[in-house]
């Protein structure tokens, strides 16, 4: 039998019947469009949360203070309330160790912030100008914060975009403009770019000031809240956090790695976390629409069998003019596989379809892998194979003589 | 031609076991028109089944063209039913929402025909079954009980078969229907030389045959020239007319 026939007689037969054809047929497309759907949902939140991730800065370490741990006593205050840390730390961590871009020590601190006749509880940030570029902070108007202004003590503050709106206002220019912050006067020499939240906490509610200038003038102390560091590449931050903990151990004098007053968190393990949490998530969701897509599949099946049973006659008929048992099971093999295949082709629009309206109206930012396509392909062949070889194989086993006289 | 040698069939339900053809052994030439008659029950249709090899016998052996087929796998009987018989059927069978021309064509899809051959000799044997290139076109359903038996003899001529099995050809068909069909096969026969097998429990239908086997319980019990057969009006008018 040629292919060509066996085409044309399964298009025929699938035809014959359009409402059941087409409603086995909707089995399968709800099935593939959701395993579709469902997996470029989870991507996209894997790869949202990933981003907001990289957000923080790139192929970054940040060191912080341990527990601060009173003498003679087991209780611990806050992680990172400790004042360990100091700028020397930093300077020699940027001197000794191989494999950094840049590093920015900070503090912080929440302080008022007061303009004319307003004012804002918000972050203090002490920088250098190191800190831009390691934590991804951009510039949307005017300038970061320089070396000069940390070696003149500078008394200029760079504006997070939503302490502008809470001092100034929506759309308002206050560059040049003077906030009072401590009840020292900052003048206002820039706005930060929006960086949206991320996780806990609203990066954009802060406003950045010299580092010099806010352990002088605000925290009145030497130590500084946080160490951040930019290595080179990915792979090679693992090896920096091991140098970074031996060179301070070394520095803070203890010999016990257990009792480090510090502790050290890398971004690589916080993305391979968040990673571990969507991919479960994606999981979750693939099965759930896999459970539709064996639905469907069963579907197949079902009708198969209701069809071989309706054209037992046909088949006998086929039988004592010559065909083989192949040439039957390949005739109901094939109209199996053909509900799939079209199946599939409209289930991956429809996913795809439906993963555009979640990142148009859902917030998603959802991605149609090539892998899911494949794989929802794939699955779809395969089940019609499998779904489809039972009733083929009941087909081409019906005797001929019984098939012809069956009523 | 055909060659029956003690062919036996039984069937077993539990442990009683029925013997339906009792060492049956015949001859039937290239080019005989024959008909076996027989009650219901005889066991014309188990012989028949195994005429057509949609059976095997349970013993004896089955000379087709010199060929024993009685110990043939299913495939391998396929290919000679594919090449070697055509079937006519009381009930047609013929596949429904499906042109008259595709019904004919599909022993040749079966047998591997380039599909304008196919076209070509399908015409060819509607014309020849008496039914003219209007009707090609057609869905089976729309024919009358004649013509559709018609499409059903076109259909077993097409492979130019050694021999055509008809089991009850005129059963479904009136009176007058029925002449013209088996005018159909007597023309057949006559002008064109095919075998053919007839299977009736009518001997109305059988005296068109030359020859005339009649079964009993398993068992032939006449074998006779038909010397009083019936004479259909072979190609008086175009038979289509009159179905």
């Amino acid at each position: 039998m040629r292919i060509s026939d066996l085409l044309e007689q399964t298009f025929s037969s699938l035809f014959a019947n359009k409402a059941r054809s087409g409603l086995t047929v909707l089995g399968i497309v709800i099935g593939i469009g959701s395993v579709i759907a469902m997996v470029s949902i989870g991507q996209g939140t894997q790869s949202s949360i990933t981003s907001s991730i990289q957000s923080l800065g790139s192929n970054l370490i940040m060191i912080q203070p341990g527990f601060q741990r009173g003498v003679g006593t087991q209780v611990r205050t806050e992680r990172g309330s400790s004042q360990t840390l100091t700028l020397a730390d930093a300077i020699a961590i940027g001197d000794t160790l191989s494999g950094i871009k840049a590093v920015a020590p900070q503090t912080q601190s929440r302080s008022q912030v007061t303009a004319k006749g307003t004012n804002t509880n918000t972050q203090v940030n002490g920088v250098t100008a190191d800190y831009a570029e390691v934590r991804n902070v951009a510039v949307a108007s005017g300038d970061f914060i320089t070396e000069q202004d940390n070696a003149n003590l500078a008394k200029v503050a760079v504006l997070g975009p939503t302490t502008v709106t809470d001092l100034f206002g929506e759309d308002s220019d206050p560059i040049g403009q003077t906030i009072r912050v401590n009840k020292l006067d900052f003048k206002v020499v820039g706005v930060a770019a929006a960086k949206g939240g991320s996780g806990f906490s609203n990066q954009d509610d802060a406003i950045y000031i010299p580092l010099a200038t806010a352990q002088r003038f605000i925290t009145g102390s030497v130590y500084v809240n946080s160490i951040n560091v930019q290595g080179v590449d990915s792979k090679s931050l693992d090896q920096l956090q091991t140098d970074i903990t031996g060179l301070l151990l070394e520095r803070h004098k203890i010999s016990d790695p257990t009792l480090a007053d510090f502790q050290i968190l890398n971004q690589s393990d916080i993305v391979a976390s968040a990673s571990t949490i969507t991919n479960t998530l994606t999981l979750l969701l693939a099965s759930i629409a896999g459970i539709s897509l064996l639905v469907g599949g069963i579907g197949i099946m079902n009708m198969m069998l209701t069809t071989v049973t309706e054209r037992t006659r046909e088949i006998g008929l086929r039988k004592a003019i010559g065909a083989k048992k192949a040439d039957i099971t390949m005739q109901f093999l094939a109209e199996a596989v053909t509900l799939t295949f079209v199946g599939g082709v409209i289930g991956v629009l429809l996913g795809w379809f439906a993963s555009l309206a979640v990142r148009q109206f859902g917030g998603i930012d959802t991605q149609v892998s090539l892998f899911s396509v494949l794989l929802a392909f794939g699955v779809s062949a395969v089940i019609g194979i499998i779904f489809g070889y039972y009733p083929a194989w009941r087909a081409a086993k019906l005797n001929p003589i019984n098939a012809l006289r069956y009523e | 031609m055909i060659e029956c040698k003690n062919i036996t069939k039984a069937y077993k339900t539990g442990s009683v076991t029925a013997t339906v053809l009792k060492s049956l052994s015949f001859k039937i030439n290239d080019g005989e028109f024959v008909a076996i008659i027989g009650p219901s029950g005889s066991g014309k249709s188990t012989l028949m089944n195994i005429l057509g090899m949609l059976d095997t016998p349970t013993s004896g052996d089955y000379f087709l063209d010199g060929q024993n087929v009685s110990k043939y796998s299913d495939d391998e009987l396929a290919n000679i039913r594919k090449k070697k018989i055509g079937f006519v059927f009381q009930s047609f069978n013929l596949l429904p929402r499906t042109t008259v021309l595709r019904n004919v064509e599909l022993p040749l899809v079966y047998a591997d025909v380039a599909k304008n051959e196919r076209t070509k000799r399908a015409r060819e044997v509607l014309v020849n079954a008496g039914l003219t290139g209007d009707y090609h076109g057609h869905y089976t359903n729309q024919l009358s009980g004649g013509q559709m038996q018609r499409v059903a003899i076109a259909r077993a001529l097409v492979n130019n078969p050694a021999m055509i099995l008809a089991d009850e050809p005129t059963g479904n068909l009136d009176t007058k229907t029925g002449e013209i069909v088996m005018e159909t096969f007597q023309r057949l026969n006559k002008e064109q030389n095919h075998t053919i097998i007839l299977i009736t429990h009518e001997r109305d239908i059988a005296e068109y045959a030359d020859r005339i086997i009649t079964i009993r319980d398993g068992l032939i019990v006449e074998d006779r020239n038909n010397d009083n057969k019936k004479i259909g009006v072979v190609g008086e008018d175009d038979p289509v007319l009159k179905i």
